[in-house]
């Protein structure tokens, strides 16, 4: 057996086309017949063969363009009849044959895919399985352009990692995501051959959300499901277990009408310089500052069978990580700070926890906390409290409603407020209170 | 800060001969062709009529001879700087280079040091093929008890000399034949330098390449290439193989967390293979990507100028190696 290979018709010739070829598998040949015509950068040119024999296999098909020394056909000599099994593997590092079925491949039985040198190549780079390819070549063979088209359809499923696969991570990625409770899991490697640098890891540690876009989400939320168990989880969740084993929670819910507020924002903001910026986040945790401040039965803690309210108000924000799981530091005394310090504080604070650099005092001094999943397109928060705190304000989205007001219609921004209290330490009038000067504050957002 | 004047690696390196002939009268030259003919290299060129055949002497072809005519004169008071022709005939002499000029303070139980230099010219990439082109400086650095010296920059062409003459023990200087054409600019004032430091060539931060040698200016080439691509590397001269001076080894790899080695030897059991070990050892959990290397291809070095171009470290395949290392975030 013999292979007929792509010649070097000029030294600058680096790869040619195959334009025609002028025999089929079984023509016998001899040395000096023409068999195929050749295009190169050059010229067309037809292409002699050295061997006498029968021609087994072509496996270029017409209109290819392979570099020189690519096998393009495969002759029995007269001396060694072709053994059908062993195809050329000659350009790229050649793998065992061993290696050469996929997993997922045929048993050893079935007979091996007929396919291009070249397509062999890529289908070994873009991990295609090659018994699922349909062959559009010569006889069938797969060409290159199959194998690709292959891995095309086969795209979208942006491949997982698969289970039990050991990430690559640098020594050092791996020192500085175990110092800052990263799960690696969780963070994608942009270095050599995929792996997790130092790099990747800063950038989850520390994203950069300090233009703070909402009010971060908050504890009625689940990481989905099938995620490893993320960092953060095993404490959230005995508090969580906690708290609705012990807080007898009530539920009330107000609709506010956020006309005023985001006006009043939109025109504040025209005259803020851009990074003085004012999001409605910090007007719906301003207002609820105030609130709390006048309903003392939402603000405080819930200790040794009593309630002890707080004088300040440590406004508690839910903040969920990007690596999963949550935190609810506290802004202190909310209540007394200007909106615009307010601001900056959220936006200090959400960068802080993303970069786990959050102080302990602060994690501990909430007396009432506030999430907002209205980024998460939530209507209604039902919220799970904080312990020892008695009450949690839940926002959701903001959307255009029908609105009557004064016996007109109306189309306005209408956002849900909602309280999850402990009965232990108010009632639902108080509750309904409290709820009720939240949306009287935002109806009044100069005041803020 | 005196002015800067233009001149060669053989230049630099003829001046500092003088010097040291000049200096001390203990110290003479010799090797082939280092008198009548000016040195193979042309380097000792001129030194015969001003100092005579006394202390610029030419020796038979026997490297073994004159290495251990060397290692003699030294035990016996003298400073010697024996010129050995290139790094593949300094084999013939390995005998006495490691079993005599290496031992002789160890088995004599202190007694007698052996302080001799012997300069030869080593590397690839002028067409004198696999018996006069090789780098085996790597090899030398295994042997305890001389010091290898590997200058690549006209600085150290002209100022290791004295300091390894000073030097009580035997230290081999490798110099790249390649860099003895190199122009560049040498202080009026230049003179002896350090030699147990590597040096800082480039500052950066985005990875280190070590090089030594005659692959210097490709490293730095390649370091210019590379912060054109916006990546910015720092370039660490090792300039001395034994002892290495791993202090600064570590201490750029703490800063930059990738590292390239740049070693015109072969790669297996070569002088790289050693920078690797021991930035594995020493900076493990500070690697942020495997240390990568650039060597010449392990065959012996042919004659065919596209074949050795292709065998040996180029500016392109420390680019390429380089941008490997940093990977896609830069």
């Amino acid at each position: 057996m013999a292979e007929f290979l792509m010649p070097s018709l000029g030294a600058d010739m680096t790869e040619g086309t195959v334009t025609r070829w002028l025999v089929q598998p079984g023509d016998h040949v001899d040395r000096g017949d023409i068999v195929v015509e050749v295009e190169t950068d050059k010229a067309d040119m037809e292409v002699e063969i050295f061997e006498a024999g029968t021609i087994e296999q072509l496996l270029v098909p017409q209109g290819e363009k392979v570099p020189v020394g690519t096998p393009l056909a495969i002759v029995a000599t007269a001396a060694a009849p072709a053994a059908r099994v062993a195809l050329p593997e000659t350009s790229g590092p050649a793998p065992p044959l061993a290696e050469a079925p996929k997993p997922a491949a045929p048993s050893p039985a079935a007979p091996r895919p007929r396919a291009t040198p070249t397509a062999r190549i890529r289908a070994r780079e873009l991990g295609v399985d090659l018994a699922a390819v349909h062959g559009t070549g010569v006889a069938g063979a797969i060409t290159r352009q199959d194998v690709e088209h292959a891995a095309l359809r086969r795209a979208p499923e942006p491949a997982p990692r698969a289970e039990g696969r050991r990430l690559l991570v640098s020594p050092r990625a791996r020192l500085l995501a175990g110092e800052r409770g990263i799960d690696l899991a969780t963070v994608t490697g942009s270095g050599p051959g995929g792996s997790i640098t130092a790099g990747d890891v800063e950038r989850v540690a520390a994203p950069t959300a300090v233009a703070a876009p909402s009010l971060p989400s908050g504890p009625a939320v689940e990481v989905p499901s099938g995620r490893p168990r993320a960092a953060g989880r095993g404490p959230i969740a005995a508090l969580m277990e906690r708290s609705n084993r012990e807080i007898p929670h009530y539920y009330l819910g107000i609709e506010v009408d956020m006309s005023r507020a985001l006006d009043w924002l939109k025109a504040e903001n025209r005259k803020r310089p851009v990074p003085d910026r004012i999001l409605a986040s910090a007007l719906l945790l301003k207002a609820t500052a105030l609130a709390a401040h006048e309903v003392p039965e939402v603000n405080g803690y819930f200790i040794d069978g009593g309630f002890q309210p707080s004088a300040t108000v440590n406004l508690g924000v839910a903040i969920s990580l990007r690596q999963g799981g949550l935190v609810a530091p506290a802004i202190l005394d909310a209540s007394a700070m200007p909106l615009g310090e307010l601001m900056r504080r959220l936006q200090d604070l959400v960068a802080r926890a993303r970069a786990g650099r959050l102080r302990a005092s602060e994690m501990s001094s909430g007396t009432i906390t506030v999430t907002n999943l209205g980024e998460q397109g939530v209507d209604f928060v039902y919220g799970v409290i904080y312990p020892p705190q008695v009450a949690l304000v839940g926002f959701g989205k903001v959307t255009e409603r029908p609105w009557a007001e004064a016996g007109m219609l109306g189309v306005r921004p209408v956002i849900t407020a909602s309280l999850a209290a402990d009965h232990r330490a108010s009632d639902g009038h108080r509750g309904g209170q409290f709820l009720a000067t939240v949306a009287k504050l935002l109806q009044e957002p100069e005041h803020l | 800060m005196s002015g800067a004047v233009k001149t060669t690696c053989r230049e630099a390196l003829r001046a500092a001969i003088r010097e040291a002939m000049q200096r001390d009268s203990r110290v003479f030259l010799m090797g082939e062709d280092v008198g009548e003919y000016g040195g193979c290299f042309a380097v000792s060129k001129g030194l015969l009529d001003e100092f005579g055949p006394e202390r610029i002497r030419d020796t038979p072809l026997s490297e073994s001879v004159f290495v251990g005519a060397g290692i003699g004169a030294a035990m016996n008071g003298l400073r010697p700087i024996v010129e050995v022709m290139t790094v593949n005939f300094s084999l013939l002499a390995l005998d006495q280079i490691l079993n005599n000029a290496a031992t002789i303070l160890h088995m004599s139980g202190g007694q007698f040091n052996v302080p001799l230099v012997i300069r030869m010219a080593t590397g690839g990439g002028r067409q004198l093929a696999a018996q006069h082109s090789h780098s085996l400086e790597g090899w030398y650095a295994h042997i305890p008890g001389i010091k290898v010296l590997t200058p690549g920059t006209i600085e150290d062409f002209r100022g290791m000399l004295w300091t390894a003459l000073e030097d009580p023990d035997p230290v081999l200087i490798f110099e790249n034949a390649l860099l003895y054409n190199l122009e560049g600019e040498l202080a009026e004032d230049a003179g002896p330098v350090d030699i147990s430091k590597a040096r800082v060539l480039r500052s950066g931060t985005s990875l280190s390449l070590f090089s030594y040698g005659g692959s210097i200016p490709k490293t730095l080439e390649a370091a210019v290439q590379l912060e054109s691509r916006g990546i910015d590397p720092e370039v660490v001269d090792l300039r001395t193989l034994r002892p290495l001076d791993t202090a600064t080894i570590i201490d750029s790899v703490r800063r930059t967390h990738r590292a390239v080695i740049v070693d015109e030897g072969w790669r297996s059991g070569s002088i790289s293979a050693e920078i690797m070990a021991r930035i594995m050892e020493e900076s493990f959990y500070e690697l942020d990507a495997p240390v990568a290397r650039v060597c010449t291809a392990e065959v012996p070095l042919p004659y065919a100028k596209q074949m050795e171009d292709a065998a040996l470290p180029r500016v392109e395949t420390i680019i390429e190696a380089a941008m490997n290392v940093v990977g896609g975030n830069g």
